[in-house]
């Protein structure tokens, strides 16, 4: 890319970055200085929480049956078909149970973030907001951060319990894995540092969707096409965000909490 | 002077993207009078009103609200001098996620008033001043423009502020509902005995609110002074827009 060209993306980007630190500085000292409406909070608990329950135990489920169908398929050439539980378990509290349940409330829980506090900023109602004396980002974004940082370890929790559910109906019920040998060898390598992980994993990821998604609705112009615009980049971004930041963050946690011993 | 004034504008600058919007703005606002800040579309009222408020920051320049300089000022540190100014936006504005009750009864509640009773006899105190009774429970969508006007100039009253904005409150809207907003604005000053600055281009309503008049042109004030002075006027550019002249050729 040339020059003239990539300097003002570059300066966009860390616009970006920068608003969007700006944002959660904001956030996290509102919170610290115990400015939460607890009302709005529940209520996000609520839309976030409880409204992704199907979206993520279907994800966990699914993915935790087709993973052992194929760890299974390979395994059981090797001889090494009790093997399956802690593989699909392991991996799903280290990898998959976070890193999916993000990406789904992402598209969900993201998208609805940006779409609300977007067609408020079009409307004059953030204006409206602060007209009243009140800081849209205590009313808004706050909230939305406290509700996030509790609903989604609780997401997780619920994805990883029905990927492992599902895995062992598959396993035991479906490929004729040994029931015993599927819990006791599960039991025997999966442990506390590995939910630890998932958990982590989850406040970070939370953090995430939600500074993108309402970094991208309190920056929305133009209207309908904005809201538009801004609503499928907190999707695509925070996707991004997840995938790439899950790298990072697995190289640094496993410093941490490395995998395998107790 | 400065002290009967509650607020003062000086040299008030803005550019909005490469065009200078607004290019040193001084007007003074006496306290519980309604002033029109006349201009034609486009040319900087709404932006100018906006600053009143803090909704924007000035590029450079002084605005004084009860001697207060608030252009500097951190979006908290704003807040004190906010809740001592209420504001009608151009399309009301209302929270499309609550009923009008709840819209209206928002100031009180962000403010910490709990008790019910209290906030439900000033909800009805000013949706009677605004002549809205009955429309508690409908969501913003399910009003008429002129209605969600007026309940958002009920949700601006509700905590008795001592001066209101209004932004274009008869845009958009038919000469009844119109004419109804106008008496609106009038009938809250005589009640209220609040400050007003009204930012419009309509001449009927200029005539029936104004006290004072101020004529918003190519970034200046071009003209200040009463409303009898404003129509006495033979200044061509004023008469041009008190006539609406526009001299273009068919």
């Amino acid at each position: 890319m040339k020059f003239p060209y990539s300097f003002p993306v570059t300066r966009a980007f860390c616009t970006y970055l920068g608003q969007t630190a700006l944002l959660a500085g904001e956030t996290f000292a509102s919170i610290f200085a115990g400015r939460i409406r607890w009302r709005l909070v529940l209520n996000q608990v609520n839309e976030i929480g409880f409204g992704s329950q199907a979206v993520v135990i279907i994800t966990g489920a699914f993915t935790g049956a087709v993973f052992t169908a194929q760890t299974f398929f390979q395994f059981s050439a090797l001889n090494m078909s009790s093997a399956v539980g802690p593989v699909v378990s392991v991996s799903l509290c280290r990898e998959l149970g976070p890193v999916l349940t993000a990406v789904m409330v992402a598209g969900r829980v993201g998208a609805a973030m940006s779409a609300e506090i977007g067609t408020m900023k079009v409307t004059e109602q953030i204006d409206a907001l602060r007209a009243l004396a009140v800081n849209p980002i205590d009313y808004l974004v706050v909230p939305r951060a406290v509700a996030m940082m509790i609903s989604m370890p609780l997401l997780v929790g619920e994805c990883l319990f029905f990927g492992i559910l599902a895995s062992y109906f598959v396993a035991v019920k479906l490929l004729n894995v040994g029931s015993v040998y599927f819990l006791h060898n599960m039991w025997s390598f999966t442990h506390g540092k590995d939910i630890v992980m998932a958990m982590s994993k989850a406040i970070v990821f939370a953090l995430l969707i939600v500074f993108i998604g309402c970094q991208q609705g309190l920056t929305t112009r133009n209207g309908a096409v904005g809201v538009g615009r801004a609503t499928t980049d907190a999707v695509v971004i925070s996707s991004l965000c997840i995938l790439i930041g899950n790298f990072f963050l697995t190289m640094a946690l496993n410093i941490v909490f490395p995998t395998g011993g107790r | 002077m400065g002290d009967q004034n509650f607020i003062q504008v000086r040299d008030l600058r803005q550019t909005i993207g490469t065009q200078e919007i607004l290019k040193g703005v001084n007007l003074d606002i006496p306290r519980g009078e309604t002033v029109v800040l006349l201009g034609q579309s486009g040319g900087g009222k709404s932006v100018f009103l906006r600053h009143l408020i803090g909704l924007m920051r000035p590029l450079s320049g002084s605005i004084k609200i009860e001697g207060e300089e608030i252009a500097r000022l951190s979006e908290r540190s704003l807040e004190p001098v906010r809740r001592k100014i209420g504001m009608l936006f151009q399309d009301g504005a209302l929270f499309d996620s609550m009923t009008v009750f709840d819209n209206i009864a928002f100031p009180l509640r962000e403010r910490g008033e709990r008790n019910e009773k209290v906030i439900r006899d000033k909800v009805a105190r000013s949706l009677e001043l605004v002549s809205l009774q009955g429309q508690e429970k409908k969501m913003p969508v399910n009003l008429s423009g002129g209605m969600r006007k007026r309940a958002s100039l009920a949700r601006a009253i509700i905590s008795e502020p001592a001066c209101i904005l209004y932004d274009e409150p008869t845009a958009g809207l038919d000469p009844i509902v119109s004419d109804t907003i106008n008496r609106l604005i009038r009938r809250l000053q005589t009640h209220l005995k609040v400050t007003s600055v009204v930012v419009t281009h309509d001449m009927i309503s200029t005539n029936f609110v104004a006290d004072h008049v101020a004529l918003l042109r190519e970034g200046r004030i071009h003209f200040t002074g009463t409303l009898s002075a404003l129509h006495s006027s033979t200044d061509p550019v004023i008469r041009d827009f008190i006539e609406g002249r526009s001299h273009e050729i068919d």
